[in-house]
């Protein structure tokens, strides 16, 4: 089953001033898994994703990816490796069109290409995410939800090997939620490794094969999410009840 | 009580929110369910003076006509939004982000008041207090967007999915803190995906289909209909 | 390359050609007038390209411009003109990396003031040598090179301009550019070295700025640092670029050609007065057209289409 290792994350810390907003987190991503991260609000997931994909730096610890130390790499170099990634709070260029803003992924790094093959990628991705017809719209007149699917399109132009979604699900309907999943799904389905990090707890049960749960900075359980998701110490810190 | 009538929004010929008539009273929660281009976002930041309305329509808070009133004028008068993106100033620490919100002249003899209420209702962020917001994480963002809506002292307080991003104790901490806040007298129109939930605490519910009101019941009702259990409840 | 593109290419290859047969027209007040609308287009045109898409405020113009002036100053006894100009080419690019890698990583203000700073540091360099090594603070330039010799050399250089900037436009790295412009985080997570893009472009204009400044050292015979790192050349560039808009390659062209010719007759009419009333036109400028002058022919046209639609 084990078909290699795509992510080493050993004893990484990360500390702002005196905030210690990761503390000796270690973890492994196999080849093709889609792995949850979650936990409490300020718990430090999105500071564990801004350091894998380059965005901070380490302050202790070592993260490898295929094997190389990427614990000191610039963001760029990261993402021309393979690594592509979503924000939390959506990261739109507001001065380029639709069309633009999904191309903007594919110019330099990986898997990267111009002219009309750029043009047609990104075509072709905004149909798969579920909007077509606002190519040429300036991005300021979207919702925040589809700006969210154009940065979904934007990460997925460079063809990435790893896919860090941070909260992409957030803020769909119960309706949308289903076509959420099943979108991530097919992404697992052409090859990709993901690290999800969400609140939804629907879809954490239905995409992850594992889950690591954060709290305070601190790894406090990891394994299947129907083990994880039932342990007392994860519900006492993040869920408030048995099922939410 | 807050009223609107026949209230649209067109961007260019793309008509967002077409004729839409709500009420809002004081003490009452009421929630607005709608996919996410129904014209919801569009429909609160109308009603704050943010996006231009058509003529025609009027937005009327306790008798008083504030239609077409710039946005500092709607929350002098006392809508307070808390927006979907948060709007929080990042490089403010929380309490200064918070006092800012007591900028209304209402607001700023009760003040310290409002402080209290608001760090009451969202212990957290007395702890964090000095810290700058953009260090802070989404969830506790989100709490000092509403903290901040609460200090303007609003009689009605909309809020743009304010779930959006919270883990599940803290959705079920910020739903129970709103049925508080509900408990002061505001009234609350609440704009959110998690259906469940807001129906919960909400009295009443409209739902928003295309830019038009496609129904108006109880939230009791709502949650026992079909096509929305079907639409925003999930199958499970 | 699409037919419109050609079509633009051969009408300005035409405009190109007009306006060089310029000094047999006259030699005199209208050939002045042209160096120095070449001389800021050259100018105005390379900044925006870095400028433009970057928002990065660079004030460091007049310490490329200078440097360029004194190779040619120091040199024109010793080698041909043209080798003086690749230097002033090299040295210019060698001083806008070093610089670029040391400061692209301030951002806003704090890159505006390293800007600043750095030409007056260059200045003060410069008159400390000059004071210390030779017995004046000045340097004779004295060739057999014209004012249509000097014109003729900025207006090949600003088609050299115009082209590369034509093709920076269209590449991978015009687009980089803009990317960094709207988010640096983003371009980053994108796969783009966003340092090195902000250098190669930094270094393009310095490079420009400093040809600039050795063809023209012949023009003004005697040189000294008060003339040649004058922060006036880094704010009329500025400001000409932004009156024209930097987002377009032929944006600051319409800035360059109003405000030379305004400050032509503000200088000639109101000696004493010159600085006061360039201030108050620059504010009356700004006030009318926020957007530049392009902005306002974009409204135009904008417009035009809409009532033909």
């Amino acid at each position: 089953m084990a078909l290699g290792m795509v992510l080493t994350v050993e004893n990484v810390s990360k500390q702002f001033g005196g905030l210690h907003a990761v503390q000796g987190v270690s973890f492994g991503l196999e080849e093709n898994e889609v792995l949850g991260l979650i936990g409490p609000n300020g718990s430090g997931k999105t500071t564990m994703l801004n350091l894998i994909s380059g965005a901070y730096k380490p302050s202790a610890g070592r993260i490898a990816l295929y094997g190389k130390d990427i614990s000191g790499s610039s963001a760029n170099a990261i993402a021309t490796m393979g690594v592509a990634r979503t924000f939390q709070i959506v990261r739109m260029l507001p001065s380029l069109t639709v069309l633009e803003n999904v191309a903007a992924g594919g110019v330099f790094g990986h898997g990267r290409r111009w002219g009309q093959e750029l043009e047609e990628s990104a075509r072709s991705l905004l149909t798969r995410v579920g909007l077509k017809n606002a190519e040429d719209a300036p991005v300021s007149v979207l919702t925040y939800i589809d700006q969210k699917r154009v940065e979904l399109a934007r990460a997925l132009i460079s063809d990435p090997k790893v896919l860090l979604l941070d909260e992409w699900l957030a803020g769909l309907s119960a309706s949308e939620l289903e076509t959420g999943i099943a979108l991530i799904k097919e992404l697992r389905a052409e090859g990709r490794t993901i690290i999800v990090v969400e609140h939804v707890m629907d879809a954490i049960r239905s995409l992850c094969d594992r889950c690591i749960v954060m709290n305070s900075g601190a790894k406090i359980a990891e394994g299947a999410p129907k083990n994880v998701l039932a342990d007392s110490e994860v519900i006492r810190a993040y869920l408030g009840t048995a099922d939410a | 009580m807050l009223e609107t009538r026949n209230l649209s929004v067109f961007y260019g010929r793309h008509r967002a929110v077409e004729d839409v008539s709500v009420t809002v009273s004081k003490g009452e929660v009421v929630v607005m369910l709608g996919a996410n281009c129904a014209g919801k976002s569009t429909f609160l930041r109308a009603v704050s003076g943010l996006t231009p309305v058509m003529t025609g329509g009027s937005v009327v808070l306790d008798g008083r006509d504030i239609t077409h009133h710039p946005p500092h004028a709607v929350v002098e008068a006392g809508i307070a939004l808390v927006p979907e993106d948060r709007g929080v100033f990042g490089d403010l620490t929380a309490h200064e982000n918070l006092i800012l919100g007591a900028h209304p002249r209402r607001a700023r003899p009760h003040q310290a008041q409002n402080l209290d209420r608001v760090l009451s209702l969202f212990p957290k962020l007395a702890e964090r207090r000095k810290q700058v917001v953009r260090t802070m994480s989404g969830g506790e963002q989100q709490m000092v967007a509403i903290g901040r809506a609460m200090m303007s002292a609003p009689s009605i307080l909309m809020l743009d999915e304010p779930s959006l991003g919270l883990s599940p104790l803290l959705c079920s901490e910020l739903f129970r803190a709103l049925a508080r806040v509900k408990e002061t007298g505001v009234g609350i129109l609440l704009v959110e995906q998690n259906a469940k939930q807001s129906l919960a605490i909400a009295d009443r519910g409209y739902l928003l289909d295309n830019g038009h009101i496609a129904a108006a019941d109880s939230a009791e009702a709502l949650s026992r209909d079909e096509k929305v259990k079907r639409a925003y409840l999930g199958a499970g | 390359m699409t037919a419109r593109e050609k079509r633009y290419l051969v009408l300005g290859g035409l405009v190109f050609v007009a306006v060089a047969f310029l000094p047999f027209a006259d030699t005199g007040y209208w050939l002045s007038l042209g160096i120095s609308i070449a001389m800021y287009t050259v100018l105005a045109t390379s900044w925006a390209l870095f400028s433009g898409p970057t928002h990065y405020i660079s004030l460091a113009t007049a310490a490329f411009f200078g440097l360029g002036m004194y190779v040619a100053g120091v040199g024109v006894d010793l080698l041909p003109f043209p080798v003086l100009v690749l230097l002033a080419a090299a040295g210019g690019a060698v001083l806008a990396a070093v610089v670029g890698l040391a400061t692209l990583r301030l951002s806003g203000v704090y890159f505006v003031i390293f800007t600043l700073g750095l030409a007056e540091l260059v200045r003060q360099i410069v008159t400390w040598v000059q004071t210390t090594m030779g017995s004046s603070s000045g340097l004779y330039v004295l060739t057999g090179i014209t004012e249509p010799m000097i014109y003729w050399q900025l207006l090949a250089l600003a088609a050299l301009v115009f082209l590369v900037g034509w093709w920076i436009g269209r590449s991978r790295l015009g687009f980089a550019l803009r990317i960094i412009g709207n988010d640096e985080v983003v371009a980053a997570h994108s796969g783009i070295n966003t340092a090195r893009v902000k250098v190669m472009l930094f270094v393009i204009s310095g490079t420009v700025a400093a040809v600039t400044g050795a063809i023209l050292a012949p023009r003004w015979t005697y040189i000294e640092p008060t003339i040649a790192f004058s922060a006036m050349i880094s704010f009329q560039v500025v400001i000409m670029a932004l009156l024209g808009g930097a987002h377009r390659l032929w944006g600051p062209l319409l800035g360059v050609i109003p405000f030379t010719f305004l400050s032509d007759q503000i200088s000639a009419n109101f000696p004493n007065q010159t600085t006061l009333l360039f201030g108050v036109a620059f504010l009356l400028i700004v006030y009318a057209i926020p957007n530049g002058v392009v902005g306002l022919v974009e409204n135009l046209l904008q417009g035009r289409k809409w009532r033909s639609g």
